[in-house]
């Protein structure tokens, strides 16, 4: 299977009542009170650090995403990240796995297909390309685009794209939403006819219906855990079954929360609060604004009204040992880790495109290197080989980095950013020390 | 035709019958069109008060009535929408007739009557949205939490107005039924006024040449009664009638106050 480190660049250093004083982390947080430019540099030039040390630390591929207005993540472009990470991992079987640009916020959404294709242009052909529908605080909220227009702009943004893609002629778009004359893109992918699409969404069966109408993966970005999941996938792979389609493990993609110690109670000394400081800041949001009147259509609408998302709890009344038990974050030893994962996420959910958020909320850097460190060398072997004897081909990988990861040489320097010299000092520093090459064959 | 609580009810296409609108008709004497507001058509105490001296005719917003949610999706926008209810106006032979709507509907009203002059006979404005200002910004109420919404709309939000509106049944049928009109109803307005309601009616505004009455909450929370000036400096000889002890809905709140204002100003 293949195992990505996925990023929000959150906001680290949010005060102590942050969501007590102010309404919600998305839309509204104050700039002027909550941050400070200079400070949020370095979160960005951390969250590069990040992703590139878990590139050279043998992950399959480093993710972003498109959030705005926000403190819980703030990448309006994931783009430009994923440029940075493109180039600075040319010498690596990596993918750039974007999660990605929001066709519905892009005017004209070609404007994505573009940038992709320059991401797969000089990432060498290692481009995943996700497509997002974008939530509706980013795409109704901050971008003003109509409810009941969100999901049509997005079909139709997504079915330009491809086509933009693929066409080998230039073409007239004169659709809905967009009317584009001249459609001809520069440059095209690398990766033929396209680069392989994944699409998150987060239970409604009519994109259960798309992603395997358009034989896209589809990625559940989860906060919550795999037993809190487990009836929604299970509704995803009766749509795959019943089109017709194999049940390939690739077809699925999942997110988890996951925090690497020693032991089970080292965990807990480490991660506690910063795993608090997730639930219970970063995803302090008003309910209406997840489905603003009209975002959904009147089917699903008159589903959830008759059953509610059951949300036995407040996540907010939570605290560590709960979001453990209760499988929101997967955390503890190496064994207990790999034991939750592969039970949990990788067998329960079938799914064989795994994300793993290993920097959580306020946790610092250092600390997010040593978590990234130990589940690279302690987690991340044992997992790779899942669903390798039974022969699926991960379609929705970059072709040339499809084979199973051979252990090789990844030399665990850090690029120099700005603050290069005191990111080394402190990996150097750090009490995982990077292994030798053998033991990561674990 | 059929029956709809002592009203009658008819289903007339439009928009080469992909726009499906029901009307509900009630009472005699001169016509009278009611365009309702965000949150659906409902047949109120001060509908059945103008139905005594009035003809009174309400259409529900494309998209809000029954079996014919989706007819939504085929309007692109305000332009779409205000052909849909010229249409409208045709079929049923109004030329002429009194406009009067509330919030949403008021807007609507107004455009019609500033697009086609000579369909609206008189216009009464109840809180109408469609214009702007900074320094006194319409609260979104489709961002607004499901507990928040009675309390912006009603000036007394535990009223039997405001519990009429946003009734929350027992029984399982009729609150699945109402939770989703009501979603529905705020999603298909809300359509034409995302995420700003100020669609350019300040451009068109000018063209209204029927007299004009708006009436405003003394406690509207959602669009302050600011907003009379600026409707009344664009519509040539237009007044207002401020309601006390009312908010965003004074038809609802005050409804005997409300359907005198309005009787008064159409027999004038």
């Amino acid at each position: 299977m293949k195992i990505s480190a996925f990023h929000l660049m959150p906001h680290r250093e949010l005060p102590q009542d942050f969501e007590k004083r102010y309404p919600s982390v998305w839309v509204t947080p104050p700039w002027w009170e909550l941050a400070d430019p200079a400070r949020v540099g370095q979160y960005y030039n951390w969250t590069l650090d990040e992703l590139l040390f878990a590139a050279r630390a043998g992950f399959d591929g480093v993710c972003t995403n498109e959030h705005h207005q926000n403190a819980y993540g703030f990448m309006p472009s994931p783009n430009l990240m994923g440029s940075v990470l493109a180039r600075a991992t040319q010498d690596l079987p990596v993918a750039v796995v974007q999660m990605g640009a929001t066709l519905p916020t892009s005017n004209p959404p070609i404007r994505v297909a573009e940038e992709y294709a320059m991401l797969d242009c000089i990432s060498g052909g290692r481009l995943v390309a996700g497509l997002p529908l974008g939530s509706p605080m980013d795409v109704n909220l901050c971008y003003g685009i109509t409810p009941m227009e969100h999901r049509e702009r997005y079909r139709e943004a997504f079915a330009l794209t491809m086509k933009a893609w693929q066409a080998r002629e230039i073409f007239a778009w004169n659709g809905r939403y967009y009317q584009l004359a001249n459609v001809n893109l520069w440059p095209r992918p690398i990766q033929q006819p396209h680069p392989p699409v994944w699409v998150p969404g987060s239970g409604s069966i009519s994109t259960f219906d798309f992603a395997v109408e358009n034989e896209v993966c589809y990625c559940f970005l989860s906060y919550s855990g795999a037993k809190s999941a487990k009836g929604m996938m299970n509704g995803y792979w009766d749509v795959v079954t019943k089109k017709g389609r194999e049940a390939n493990p690739y077809r699925a993609g999942f997110l988890q929360l996951v925090a690497v110690a020693d032991t089970d109670a080292r965990a807990e000394e480490l991660y506690a609060r910063h795993v608090e400081y997730f639930y219970h800041k970063c995803l302090h949001v008003p309910a209406a604004w997840f489905a603003p009147a009209g975002n959904q259509d009147y089917r699903s609408l008159q589903a959830t009204a008759r059953n509610p998302m059951r949300r036995p709890e407040n996540p907010k009344e939570l605290r560590y040992r709960d979001f453990v038990e209760k499988g929101y974050v997967i955390a503890g030893s190496p064994a207990t880790v790999r034991q939750r994962l592969e039970e949990e996420v990788v067998k329960g959910l079938r799914v064989g495109n795994l994300m793993v958020l290993l920097q959580i909320g306020s946790m610092p850097h250092e600390l997010t290197l040593q978590n990234m460190d130990l589940f690279s060398r302690e987690v991340l072997p044992s997992l790779r080989g899942f669903w390798e004897d039974e022969g699926w081909v991960n379609h929705w990988w970059p072709e040339k980095l499809r084979a199973r990861s051979e252990i090789q040489q990844r030399p665990l320097t850090l690029p120099s950013p700005p603050m290069g010299e005191r990111v080394r000092e402190k990996v150097a520093s750090s009490p995982h020390p990077s292994p030798p090459l053998g033991e990561r064959a674990g | 035709m059929s029956t709809l609580n002592g009203t009658q009810a008819r289903v007339l296409p439009v928009w080469q019958g992909r726009v499906r609108m029901r009307v509900l008709s009630k009472g005699s004497g001169p016509n009278l069109v009611f365009f309702h507001g965000p949150w659906g058509l409902h047949w109120t105490p001060f509908l059945d008060a103008l139905a005594e001296h009035f003809t009174v005719h309400a259409p529900e917003h494309p998209g809000t009535s029954p079996g014919a949610n989706d007819d939504i999706y085929n309007l692109d926008g305000l332009w779409d929408l205000i052909l849909c209810y010229e249409e409208l106006l045709e079929q049923l032979g109004l030329e002429g007739a009194a406009l009067v709507g509330h919030s949403f509907g008021a807007m609507v009203a107004c455009e019609v009557a500033a697009a086609y002059p000579r369909r609206a006979g008189r216009l009464a404005l109840i809180d109408p949205i469609g214009l702007w200002r900074d320094d006194a910004p319409v609260t979104n109420w489709m961002m607004l939490n499901a507990q928040d919404l009675p309390g912006h709309v009603f000036r007394d939000p535990a009223s039997a107005a405001a519990r009429a509106m946003f009734a929350e049944p027992q029984d399982e049928e009729a609150r699945v039924a109402a939770q989703v009109g009501l979603t529905w109803a705020m999603g298909s307005t809300g359509k034409f006024i995302w995420p700003i309601p100020d669609k350019g009616l300040k451009k068109r505004i000018h063209r209204v040449k029927a007299p004009t009455l708006l009436i405003w909450g003394a406690e509207d929370r959602l669009v302050p009664p600011v907003y009379a000036e600026d409707f009344m400096r664009q519509i040539a000889g237009a007044r207002v009638e401020t309601v006390k002890d009312a908010g965003h809905a004074p038809h609802l709140e005050q409804p005997a106050v409300v359907a005198e204002l309005v009787r008064s100003f159409l027999r004038a």
